[in-house]
Formats: C-alpha cells, sequence, structure tokens
C-alpha cells in the first residue's frame, strides 16, 4: 500500500482543477480517462502527474465519447474511475452517461461550465445545467452536485465517488470555468482523517471464478424487445431514483426564515448572493438565498419549506433560465411571484444582485 | 447429445439455439472465438464486449462475463476495462457498420495506441439489424436498402478494408488478419493468435471475419455461400497481414 | 483590514502580469488572508491583453470577478484602453507613465488616474526584466494590504533557488521592489 497522498489534513492555495486532481487522489480513485477541452484540461494536468506517483493511471483517449466508455469500462471491472469535461465535450458524453444511467453505474464526471451554444467561450457559464442534469436519451437518473467554492470542490469531488459507488447512479460535480481557473484557499485532508470512510468498489463484470462452473455469468444487455419490459425497467430505476432521494438531496438556506425576497441561485453565483444578502441586511432589507446543491435529485421540499414566507423569489443564473426550469417545476403551486436575473454565459457580481434587489423593492 | 458435444465448452447452453437468423454468420464466428477460448483455457479472464447491430445477440452468448454496448463504443469500453484490470482479456466484438463507421475513430486509435485488446469485426457487408442499409465494406454495384440501385463508387467510395488499414497504423507486436465463416479452422487459428497476441502483451490484436447474411442479401443457401466464397473474397482478401515476430 | 481590496492588473503578454499577480496572492495568502486570483483567460490569451483579477480580504471572498476595482494598473495602452471599465469612483488607475497615445482613453474624475515611471526606472536604474517587480511593489504600496517584507517572503519562496545561485539578484529584486513602492508614495 502507497503512502496516502494527503496526511492529516493541509491547507493549501491552488486553482479549481488542480484541486480536483487533489480530490479525486484522496478520494483514492484509480483511474483517469480524459480528452482536452478548456477549461477542463488542468485536471488532466495534474491527474497525470501525481497518477504515477501514486500508483494511478491515466489514459488519454481519442474523443470525449471513448472518455466516457472508457470510464464505463473501468467502473464496470471494479476500479473507481473518473473523467472531467466542459461545453461540446459534455454534449458528446451524453451518450455514455446515458448508458451508466441504464446499466447503474457509478462512474464520476466532473464538469467545468463554459458558454454555449456549440464552441461559443471557454471562459464561463452555468449553461450546462439542463444537459447535465437531464441530458441522454432518458429520465435524467443521475446525482449532480453544484459546487461554489474550492473546499466544497474538494469535498464533493470525494463525496461523488461515495455517493455514485452507494447508490450506483452516475455522479457529476458540476463546476465552471471560473472555479477550474482561479485560485483560493482550502484545506486538502485525508477523508479517513474527517471520518470519511470510501465506500468500496465491487467489479460487476470479471468477478473471481469459471462463469457458468463457478458462478452463473453476468450478462448486460441494456436492449429490451417490448414497450412492456423497457416500462418495468424505467420503473425499476424511477423507484430506486425515488428512494435514494431523500438521503442524497443537499441545499443551502441563509436568512430565509424571515426573508422577503429569496435569491435562487447555484454553483458559483451562490458566492456573490452570500455577499449580497449580507450587505441587504446591513442596509435593513430582508433577504435571503436559496441555493441547491444538488440540481438532480433537486431539493424539492427543503425549498418548499424555505421559501414559503417569501413575498418575492429572484432567480439568478448565469444562464437563460436553466436553473428557473428545475426550480418552477419543483415549486409548483406556488404563487410566490418570480423575478428573473438571467445572465447567460457571464459572471455575476454581488453588486449586480443589490442593485436588482433594491429596484425591485422600491 | 451428439451435437452438443461440437459446441465449444464456454458456450452458454442455456441460451441456444441462438438469436440469429438462419444462415447467418455470427454463429460460426462465436464457434471459432469460444474453441479459441476453450483451447487457451481463459474461459475465467475473458471480458466479452458485443456492440449494436446484430452482434448485440451475443451478449449472453457465452459463459463469460460480458456487456453489450453502444453502436461503435464496444472498443473504448473494452479498452476502459482492459487499462483498469490489465489481467483480463478483453474482446471487442462487433460489425462492420460498428468498427468502420460509427466507432471507426475508436477502432483507429485503439490501433493507433496499440491496446492490448482484441476486436473481432464481422464483415457482412450489410447493415442487418437496421434492416439492410448499405454498410462501409457493401461491394461495388450491390444493392442495399440505401443503395437501391447498387453501390456506386463515384458517390460513396470504395468498400473499406479494415485490416489493410489496421496493419497499416499499427507497430510490430500487433496481430492482423482477415478470416472467412468459409474456412472455420482457420478463422479459429487466427483469432486464437489475437488472443494470445493480447495475453503475450506485445500489441493490439485484430480479426476481421467474412460472414454471411442471407436475410439481407435475399439468398438462398447456394447463392448465399457462393456470395461469401466468390464475390466477396475477391475484394477482401483472406489471410494475416500482421503477425507478432516469435520470440527466439 | 477587514476591507476587501480588488486588484485589476493588467498588461501585454511578456510583461509578466500573471506572475505578480501570482507573487501578491501568494504573499497574502502566507499571511493568513484569504485570496482570490483569477486570470483572463480564453481565446484571447493569445495576443490579446492579459489581465488579473485579484481579491485580497480578512474575510471570505464573493465572485471570482467583480465590476469595479480598487486599483487598477494598467501597463499598456491596449490595457489602459481594455480596463477603462473596471474603474469606478473609488477607483486608483494606475498606469505606467511612458505610455502614450492615450490621453483620451483614460477614466475621467473622480477616478483617481496617476502615471507612474516603472518602465524608466526599471530600464535606467535597475534592469529592464525586473519590471514587473516595480509593478509589484507599487501595486502593493498602492493597496496597502501588505508589508513589502511579505512580499519579499513569497519573491524569496518563488525565486529563491536563483537568489541562492547569484545573490545579487535578489538584491535588484529587492530593490525594484522599494522602488516600486517609492514611486506611488510620490504620487499618493
Amino acid at each position: 500500500m502507497a503512502e496516502k497522498p494527503i496526511q492529516g489534513e493541509k491547507r493549501v492555495f491552488m486553482t479549481g482543477n488542480e484541486v480536483v486532481a487533489w480530490g479525486a487522489l484522496a478520494a483514492q480513485a484509480d483511474i483517469m480517462y480524459g480528452y482536452p477541452i478548456t477549461p477542463q484540461n488542468e485536471i488532466m494536468h495534474y491527474w497525470s502527474r501525481l497518477a504515477p506517483k501514486h500508483g494511478k493511471k491515466f489514459l488519454q483517449t481519442e474523443d470525449e465519447i471513448s472518455a466516457g466508455f472508457t470510464t464505463i469500462g473501468g467502473t464496470i471491472i471494479g476500479a473507481r474511475a473518473f473523467t472531467g469535461t466542459s461545453g461540446p465535450g459534455n454534449t458528446l458524453m451524453q451518450e455514455p452517461m446515458s448508458m451508466a444511467e441504464m446499466y447503474r453505474v457509478p462512474a464520476v464526471f466532473i464538469i467545468q461550465q463554459r458558454g454555449g451554444p456549440s464552441t461559443a467561450t471557454v471562459i464561463y457559464s452555468q449553461q450546462e445545467v439542463t444537459l447535465t442534469t437531464f441530458g441522454g436519451n432518458g429520465e435524467g437518473y443521475r446525482i449532480v452536485y453544484s459546487t461554489a467554492t474550492h473546499q466544497e470542490l474538494f469535498d464533493y469531488t470525494i463525496k461523488a465517488f461515495n455517493t455514485a459507488w452507494k447508490h450506483r447512479f452516475p455522479t457529476f460535480v458540476l463546476a465552471d470555468g471560473y472555479q477550474a481557473k482561479m485560485r483560493e484557499p482550502l484545506t486538502i485532508y485525508d477523508p479517513e482523517a474527517k471520518g470519511i470512510e470510501m465506500v468500496p468498489t465491487v467489479p460487476t463484470l470479471g468477478k473471481e471464478g469459471v462463469p457458468g462452473v463457478d458462478r452463473p455469468p453476468v450478462h448486460m444487455t441494456n436492449t429490451r424487445n417490448t414497450e412492456e419490459e423497457l416500462y418495468e425497467v424505467v420503473k425499476g430505476l424511477q423507484a430506486a431514483y425515488e428512494e435514494m432521494w431523500p438521503e442524497v438531496e443537499e441545499h443551502e438556506a441563509v436568512e430565509c426564515e424571515d426573508a422577503e425576497i429569496i435569491i435562487v441561485c447555484h454553483g458559483v453565483v451562490t458566492r456573490s448572493a452570500r455577499v449580497a444578502v449580507s450587505q441587504l441586511r446591513e442596509a435593513g432589507i430582508k433577504a435571503g438565498y436559496f441555493r441547491p446543491i444538488t440540481l438532480r435529485p433537486f431539493p424539492v421540499e427543503p425549498m418548499k419549506q424555505s421559501i414559503k414566507g417569501a413575498k418575492q423569489l429572484l432567480m439568478v443564473e448565469s444562464a437563460q433560465g436553466q436553473l428557473a426550469r428545475l426550480v418552477k417545476d419543483s415549486i409548483y403551486g406556488s404563487t410566490i411571484p418570480i423575478e428573473p436575473m438571467f445572465r447567460p454565459g457571464i459572471g455575476i457580481s454581488s453588486e449586480e444582485i443589490v442593485e436588482k434587489v433594491q429596484s425591485l423593492i422600491k | 447429445m451428439e451435437f452438443d458435444i461440437s459446441m465449444p465448452k464456454c458456450w452458454r447452453r442455456e441460451t441456444k439455439g441462438h438469436k440469429f437468423c438462419p444462415g447467418c454468420g455470427h454463429g460460426l464466428v462465436l464457434k471459432a472465438l469460444g474453441l479459441a477460448i476453450d483451447e487457451l483455457q481463459i474461459q475465467d479472464r475473458v471480458v466479452f464486449g458485443c456492440d449494436i447491430g446484430c452482434s448485440l445477440l451475443a451478449y449472453d452468448f457465452f459463459n463469460v462475463d460480458t456487456m453489450q454496448t453502444h453502436h461503435g463504443r464496444t472498443t473504448p469500453v473494452i479498452t476502459g476495462i482492459k487499462r483498469a484490470r490489465p489481467d483480463r482479456i478483453g474482446i471487442a466484438y462487433m460489425g462492420d457498420g460498428g468498427g468502420y463507421a460509427i466507432g471507426s475513430q475508436h477502432l483507429v486509435n485503439a490501433a493507433a495506441r496499440n491496446e492490448r485488446i482484441t476486436a473481432i469485426l464481422v464483415n457482412n457487408t450489410v447493415y442487418g439489424m437496421t434492416g439492410g442499409q448499405m454498410a462501409p465494406t457493401t461491394l461495388p454495384g450491390m444493392k442495399t436498402e440505401t443503395s437501391p440501385y447498387g453501390r456506386e463508387i463515384s458517390q460513396t467510395g470504395y468498400p473499406t478494408q479494415g485490416p489493410e488499414m489496421v496493419a497499416a497504423i499499427t507497430r510490430e507486436g500487433a496481430y492482423v488478419a482477415r478470416g472467412t465463416v468459409g474456412k472455420l479452422s482457420q478463422l479459429k487459428n487466427m483469432i486464437k493468435k489475437a488472443l494470445e497476441t493480447q495475453i503475450a502483451g506485445t500489441g493490439f490484436s485484430f480479426v476481421e471475419a467474412l460472414s454471411t447474411c442471407p436475410t439481407n442479401w435475399s439468398t438462398n443457401a447456394k447463392d448465399t455461400w457462393s456470395f461469401l466464397e466468390d464475390e466477396m473474397t475477391k475484394y477482401f482478401k483472406v489471410g494475416e497481414l500482421k503477425v507478432p515476430a516469435k520470440e527466439e | 483590514m477587514a476591507k476587501l481590496v480588488k486588484i485589476a492588473l493588467a498588461g501585454e503578454g511578456g510583461q509578466g502580469v500573471q506572475s505578480v499577480a501570482g507573487i501578491l496572492v501568494d504573499a497574502a495568502y502566507d499571511e493568513g488572508k484569504e485570496a482570490l486570483y483569477i486570470p483572463n483567460f480564453g481565446v484571447e490569451q493569445r495576443g490579446g491583453v492579459s489581465i488579473a483579477f485579484c481579491q485580497i480580504s480578512d474575510e471570505r471572498i464573493g465572485a471570482p470577478k467583480f465590476e469595479k476595482a480598487d486599483i487598477v494598473i494598467a501597463l499598456s495602452d491596449r490595457a489602459v484602453r481594455r480596463c477603462a471599465q473596471y474603474a469606478g469612483p473609488e477607483t486608483v488607475f494606475l498606469y505606467d507613465a511612458s505610455i502614450t497615445g492615450i490621453e483620451d482613453d483614460l477614466p475621467g474624475p473622480p477616478v483617481k488616474v496617476l502615471g507612474i515611471p516603472a518602465l524608466k526606472v526599471a530600464k535606467d536604474e535597475l534592469h529592464p526584466r525586473v519590471f514587473n517587480v516595480v509593478i509589484l511593489g507599487a501595486t502593493i504600496k498602492a493597496t496597502g494590504v501588505m508589508t513589502l517584507d511579505q512580499v519579499k517572503k513569497a519573491l524569496e519562496k518563488k525565486l529563491g533557488y536563483k537568489f541562492e545561485q547569484n545573490p545579487e539578484l535578489r538584491e535588484l529584486n529587492y530593490k525594484a521592489l522599494e522602488r516600486g513602492a517609492e514611486l506611488i508614495g510620490a504620487v499618493l
């Protein structure tokens, strides 16, 4: 057994992509498969430097389709495997992601959102929410964590492996180009030192023994001949998804109890909302924010509870209403007016949010 | 029980008779593969991947752990498995559409990277499962559902010569061959050599198997066999294209 | 210092803007402060203006980019034009005094606009290569977030191995840092 990559805990100052590589290392990931695309590249850069020193592996594939399918191959044979991508790469990777849903492959995907549609920018956006939560031909049987800080990026990279292997749904850490490229301090740690136990991995294929002699062979097919057969399969997936939902869903509600106006946001925009709420409170305005941490499964009940006293919701996102669609679906029946603040592909500052709230309460 | 004796040991009896059409060559390719697995005694180490297309019907064919993947994606799945667990023997089983069209980038790059896996590609000159469309391997002038007046070379190019391509992009240590279900013992030996190449770890291994599709060719038994033996072999030369040097 | 300081550093590729930013936030981090640094990146990074957005604070930092900076430091004509958008009423806008043809592009009052002869000082008194260290000294002084000694420690960390080989280099860098600070002292 190689020496642990991180002893105890350690304060560091690094970029988000480096944080992901360290997070995966701390989580005892065995192998990363990946294809270059900005702003995700440095995950591979750091991983491919760290990996051989710790007995880990890396494969650069021919495209994101292959990166996704090789990750599935690695996972299905029992390795703690992951990949990372962004933008058009995320689009291509929907095909393997959809297979991971059907076969319940606990693969881990890191998404660093960039601008869209198409090539757009390599910088930043929150425009991959719909794609990451519900992409693929199916029902979105995935777990998607949206992070806001480098600390969370580290925490949730570790957690993603555990959630995936415990519940056996493909699990995503959804960040963005800002988080990928910026540097800020955080504490990295050995999960064990924090009492976090890594969920053990088990091979689906390639277990010990001669198939058909010592044990039945494992025959995986995702092809169904009749509508009824498929219906049963999907209903089974749905039931399993609903069962893990309450255990997995996460949110953050800040100053919502007495808030008249609640900012609804996710990911890196939460940072601006946090500053805005504290400034608005100082100015005597009763503001709060609600933020889903899991975009899938969405924290429906916590959100309904958090907003029930509010007079107004302000939806803030760096996309044209992708989070808003998830929210509206979740709070169906609520009559609280929703004010949109959609800024597709562009960063949102706390100043802008403060200004917007002030204009709303006038 | 006499028929049963002729079945390879690693075949799964419970799933026979198989699901392929009458006259289909898949069963023969899978017999050659089964015999090779038996002779090498690797049933416990093989992980078998099958593509979409008729090859998917092989998902429960063997007493071997098997994963049916997506169209063209068996090569990367098996690559991922092999990279994570090099002690397993990875076999990617696909048709001509999966290997030469939708998954060609995977085949080319797996070969270029010298992935230590074995790809077995069944060439029957048509898309079978989807109903007889033109394949990369459809012969010049051949009628299919999407070349109803015959494959027009000036518009659609020449049939893909897969083993020739793979041989061109692999290095010493790889194994590349084209066999045919018309010569089953030779095909079995090719597949066996391919698997031995993987076990030795010298390089990528690839076998194309010329095969039959009477359903989509609309041929009787005699014409099926003559198309395979006379027409296909004119264009697709049977033989070994690359063999690893014997260690002294 | 409870206050958050927002700094936008901009220049041409090769002027060392990103390495100045790196040392600046490293020094802040080493002092136990919260620091956040994000480079502009994108297609523009090839042959475009290079900008570093830095924030230093005693408390948790919000969004990685900001609307208006407390300090803007622009080192080329294009950087001046590009960074005018980050100047607000509270901003100190510094530019190198050798830049010409930007008179109409500089932000007007109430922005405090100051030209400093950093390039001239580096060339005439020190060495052209320490131009970015002069800028670092000026930035430290202008923001008041750290002492020069704290930044010297960060410099030592980054360039210590070079200083070991050539102690004169250390002197040169320290001198550049101090001269940069003096330039600000003279105008602010």
